[in-house]
This record gives C-alpha cells, structure tokens and sequence, in this order.
C-alpha cells in the first residue's frame, strides 16, 4: 500500500535503530521521551520498537487518548442522556465500555438505551435526518483531529435545518495538556513525540513555546514504525548534541508548520475555547472546546436536560497517574488482576489506545 | 482516536469523494480541503479527508533517512 510499505522498510528501521544504539552508546544518563498521542502508543507496541532502542531510553506515554481523559461526570451525564425515552445517542466505539460513576453506554444499551455507534459524525447527522422525532445526541469526545469534522457537520445542520441533531462537547486541546504536564514538575521530559494527526490541524506552531520555555525537543511524528524511529534519531540527536530544544517535524507528509488553515477556520467559527478538567490532570484552563453562540442550538448542553447522578472515582484505579506519566500500568494493583480489557475498571484499560490496555497486549 | 490513512482519491463528486486504500473503498467528505483532485492521496480520519498527502515530502522523508543511515 502507497505510502505505508515505505514506513515499514524493516532493513532501513533496523540500520536507523543501529544508529540511535551508537549515538547512545556514551550517553551516561537516561533518555525520557513522551509519546503523547494514544496512537502512538499503540503504534509503538504493535510494532515492538520499544524492544528495539538502547536501554537509556524509556518511553512514557502520555495524556493523549481522549476516552481515557474523559472524566466521570461526562460519561453519567452521557449515560443520563441515553435513559431519556425522547434520545439516541450516537458516538464512536471506544466509549461504549468506559465506566461512568455506576453504569457505562453498553450497560445502557443492554437496558433499551438507544444508542448507537458511528464511524464519523455525518453518520449521527443522518440518523438525526432519518429519526426527526427524536433527540439525536453525538458524544463529541477527542482532540484537535476530530473537532474540525465536528465544525463541518454543525455548520451542515444549520444549512440543512435539521433541528433534532445535538454535540455533547467534550473536545479537549493538547498543548494546553502538554504544558499542565511539564509546569506541574513531576516528571523529567527530554523530548516530545507530538502528535501526527493532530498537529495537521493546527500545525507544529503551537509547541513552539515547549522547546522555548521549558527547553524540551519536540518531533511532530507520523504513525508508522519508519516514523517512530526518525522521530526518536532526531530527538536523541538534539538532546545528545546539546543542540537548542526546537519543533521540528518529521511527518512532513502531513503536517504543515501552519496546519490546516481551512479547518482552524471552520472550528473557530463552530467552536470556542473553554477550560476543561481532565481525568488524572484535573482542570486546565483553555484546554476544552465548547460551541460557539451563533450554534447554540445544536449544543445538547444548552437545550437537553438530564438528571446526572453523583460521580463517584472509580476505587484503587490509578489511570490518572498513568495518564501523567508518573506510573506505568504495572505499578497498579488492579492490572491484569481485578481490571482486564473484559472486565476494565478504569478507562485507559477500555480504550484501544489506553495505556494500560496497551500493556495488556503486547507486555510481557 | 487520531487515527488516519493514506487513502487514493478515486472519484469527486461535490464535496465528497470515493478513496481507496488496498482495495477498500470509501466514501468521504472533503469539506476540510481547498481542492483536490482525482489520483491525489489524502490522509482520511472518521470520514474527512484532514489533510492533502504531500507526495514531495513523502519521498524527502524516506531519503533523509537513507541519509543518516548512511552518515557516520
């Protein structure tokens, strides 16, 4: 397949991690780097490069898997909006299983809840076209890759009148993260492997004040194998070079320094900046997106009610250190005991792109 | 939940089209995009095209790294 077999060239992706082993081999301290984007996480278990680098790199992952970052209180208020007999919830996969304070989307659905799976969010437009006697709600979870899709679909259903359709926001902003992340002082980061998707939205500007302010290296990183490990040659040269922390990118295929103008553009139109709590890092101011006035009336927020029940932390879970990057998976008592992907107690063992579900997987 | 795939732009028609990846098709929405055209590659996520695979940078990259590999 164009432009993927290249990526995956194992005789070019052995001869680099040669490369990063002899740039390494006098390196007296330790390499941090933090994946921050739950694909790449995934990406970089499937394909075992970890097991590939020198021992002085250790790989954290970070906040960047929105299910896992999604806190309680928007799973119950979801699950609450799903027991109105007038609803249909709409949203993407990874949700389904996600425990709420007591209850979870799958359990709602097993009890007649009406609720739905979608691809993309066009889909929950054209459920809401076909049902226009009920309230077709789309759970809008994810980050900077999404919430322009989520601009163009609310702005068609304005076009289109369709007056039944509605976005539960729970957009969140990753460099408002990254940034919590690193002023919080409770990690040492020496570089960043910034995320490919999101970055071709809004352009590898944004990090610019990470390599500045907090001196970290930064590396806008593509999703195959071939791009993981450049990412990491590049960082490891910068840091190993003493070189000035800089943003470079490496996923040029996609990523454009200024991102995509057209779609900055529409989710500046569609959407607004809000602060926004997330699970394990709590509130961030500017992290969140919520719909701008002009699109009040496709906001399930402003126009749905819904009795939301107390939220409660799920017990012994430790997903929001795993999220910081303080604690690896293995340092909690639930993995692989109590908490396994059929029976997740927190939400980074739900997720296809959680940590702890990653671990799961592919750790021995 | 980022995930996204180079896909080929094998139909227009408005403001969609059919890509293919592998012999799947697909039918997405290109209202992200300025302009596109038929035999582009465009980077697909949930439905959008979120990007215009750039083809120059797409072989920069690969000889990059034959370059490091072949330095030192």
């Amino acid at each position: 397949m164009k432009y993927i077999d290249e990526y995956r060239d194992v005789g070019l992706i052995q001869k680099l991690v040669e490369k990063i082993h002899h740039m390494l081999q006098d390196y007296p301290k330790e390499l941090v780097l933090m994946e921050v984007c739950g694909t790449h996480t995934m990406a970089i278990f499937r394909s075992g490069v970890q097991k590939l680098l020198p021992k002085n790199i250790r790989l954290l992952s970070g906040p960047g898997c929105p299910v896992c970052v999604t806190p309680n209180h928007y799973l119950d208020k979801a699950i609450a909006y799903a027991r109105r007999d007038d609803a249909i919830i709409t949203t993407f996969g990874d949700m389904m299983r996600v425990p709420g304070s007591s209850s979870s989307l799958e359990k709602e659905k097993s009890k007649d809840g009406d609720i739905r799976v979608v691809y993309s969010v066009m889909d929950a437009l054209k459920i809401a076209k076909e049902n226009p006697d009920k309230k077709v709600i789309f759970l809008g979870v994810g980050f900077e890759t999404t919430a322009p899709t989520l601009a163009v679909t609310i702005k068609m259903a304005k076009e289109k009148n369709i007056q039944n359709f509605f976005v539960f926001s729970g957009h969140r902003l990753i460099p408002p993260a990254m940034e919590a992340l690193v002023s919080a002082q409770e990690l040492h980061i020496d570089g960043f492997i910034c995320p490919g998707h999101v970055s071709t939205i809004i352009g590898s500007r944004p990090y610019e004040f990470i390599a500045a302010e907090y001196n970290i290296s930064c590396v806008v990183t593509g999703f195959e194998p071939l791009d993981i490990v450049q990412a990491i040659f590049m960082l490891a040269q910068e840091i190993v070079e003493k070189r000035p922390p800089k943003v470079q990118i490496q996923y040029s295929r996609s990523v454009k320094e200024e991102g995509n103008l057209r779609a900055l553009g529409l989710m500046g139109e569609v959407l607004k900046i809000t602060d926004s709590q997330w699970r394990g890092i709590g509130d961030i101011p500017e992290s969140g997106l919520r719909i701008e006035d002009a699109f009040s009336s496709f906001d399930a927020e402003a126009n749905i009610e819904a009795e939301v029940e107390e939220t409660k932390e799920n017990k012994g879970c430790i997903c929001g250190s795993v999220l910081r990057g303080i604690k690896t998976p293995l340092d909690c008592k639930l993995f692989r005991k109590e908490c396994t992907p059929e029976n997740p107690i927190g939400a980074c063992m739900v997720s296809s792109e959680g940590t702890c579900a990653a671990y799961f997987k592919y750790q021995d | 939940m980022c995930l996204a795939v180079p896909m080929k732009v094998i139909e227009i028609e408005d403001n969609e089209a059919v890509v293919e990846l592998g012999g799947l098709k697909k039918k997405i929405n290109l209202g992200l995009l300025e302009k596109m055209d038929v035999g582009d590659y465009v980077i697909v996520h949930a439905g959008f095209a979120i990007q215009k695979l750039d083809e120059k940078e797409a072989e920069k990259t690969l000889v990059l790294v034959r370059e490091m590999v072949e330095k030192l």
